[in-house]
């Protein structure tokens, strides 16, 4: 299926969750901040099935002011 | 112990610094520490997919030590805004950050003056407020724009000395004189945090002899040809500022006043 991760395109398989996303990257959870379709996800939801079409932001800090 | 309010959160040293713009993380370890700040600002944004082998801010701020506040820099309309502070919120939660809860709300205009848009500044705030953060809201030097922003609910208001990075320093006293006025009013504790614009040491005196609570900076350290040497002359000068304020200094004057008596000079006066 096909979602969109931080802007771009990606296909990934049925039953991908942001978990498995981060995982994929070797992002650890404790470091970024996800959001699903514009809206905040809670750590403890991370392991629920994206579904096609889903948009996914996965940030963390930067250097600002 | 001469101790800065913010809603819930306190901290005794009133420069807040950033942590953009540095050539190096170590370099910024190091300006950090010579400016003596408890609270360093950060941005929040996408992370890098590939490459992942980068360095992360993360792994050189200490945060048992730093106080975080992120920022909604780059947010143009409130809603972008809104979404930053909570995943900016969240993040410091999961880091067990006592930075949890504040939020630097900039809800900027145009990419070419970065100067704050008063309605979506407004907007923005009244929706974190409500959303239980502490807004600590930038907006321009404008008295009323100020004061809608305190009566929206903001715990700081953050008016600028001058545009973002511009190293223009203070350049309408006056009105920054106003803000404060305004603000304070039988209000006397409301935070005032002077942000932006800081090009030198003297301006954050001249901000802190206005009766400013704290100043704010970033590019004025970051790209100093000597950022350690700067973070060491601004944390003096908020000192010299600060203390300077609270000693109350003299009224301007038009003409001269003699600190040596006349009464028995032997020397000649002229008109006398």
């Amino acid at each position: 299926m096909l979602i969109k991760v931080n802007g771009q395109d990606k296909d990934v398989p049925e039953g991908t969750s942001i978990l498995s996303l981060l995982d994929a990257f070797k992002l650890t959870p404790d470091k970024v901040a996800v959001e699903l379709n514009r809206r905040l996800v809670k750590t403890a939801l991370y392991g629920n099935a994206l579904k096609s079409g889903d948009q996914v932001e996965i940030v963390t800090f930067v250097g600002g002011g | 112990m001469d101790v800065l309010r913010i809603g819930k959160f306190e901290v005794t040293n009133r420069l807040f610094v950033g942590t953009g713009k540095y050539a190096t993380y170590e370099l910024m370890q190091q300006a950090l520490a010579a400016s003596a700040c408890q609270v360093v600002t950060v941005a929040v944004r996408r992370e890098r997919l590939v490459d992942k082998e980068g360095r992360s801010l993360l792994d050189f701020l200490d945060l048992g030590k730093y106080i975080i506040l992120p920022n909604t820099a780059g947010c143009f309309t409130a809603d972008d805004a809104i979404r930053v502070s909570l995943l900016g919120r969240d993040l410091l939660e999961k880091q067990g950050n006592k930075g949890a809860g504040w939020v630097k709300l900039e809800v900027l205009g145009d990419k070419k003056t970065l100067l704050p848009d008063p309605v979506g500044t407004l907007e923005a705030t009244k929706e974190l407020v409500k959303e239980g953060f502490a807004v600590l809201a930038y907006t321009s030097d404008d008295p009323r724009s100020a004061v809608r922003i305190k009566e929206a609910g903001a715990a700081s208001v953050m008016p600028a000395g001058s545009p973002i990075g511009s190293g223009q320093g203070i350049l309408n006293p006056l009105n920054i004189s106003l803000c404060l006025e305004l603000l304070k009013e039988n209000d006397r504790g409301f935070p005032v945090i002077v942000d932006a614009g800081v090009g030198t040491a003297s301006d954050v005196t001249i901000a802190m002899e206005l009766g400013a609570d704290g100043v704010l900076l970033n590019t004025g350290i970051a790209h100093a040809k000597d950022p350690v040497k700067m973070a060491t002359a601004m944390r003096h000068a908020l000192d010299a500022g600060r203390l300077a304020y609270q000693s109350g200094r003299i009224p301007k004057k038009r003409y001269a006043t003699a600190s040596s008596p006349f009464e028995g000079v032997i020397s000649h006066i002229p008109g006398e």
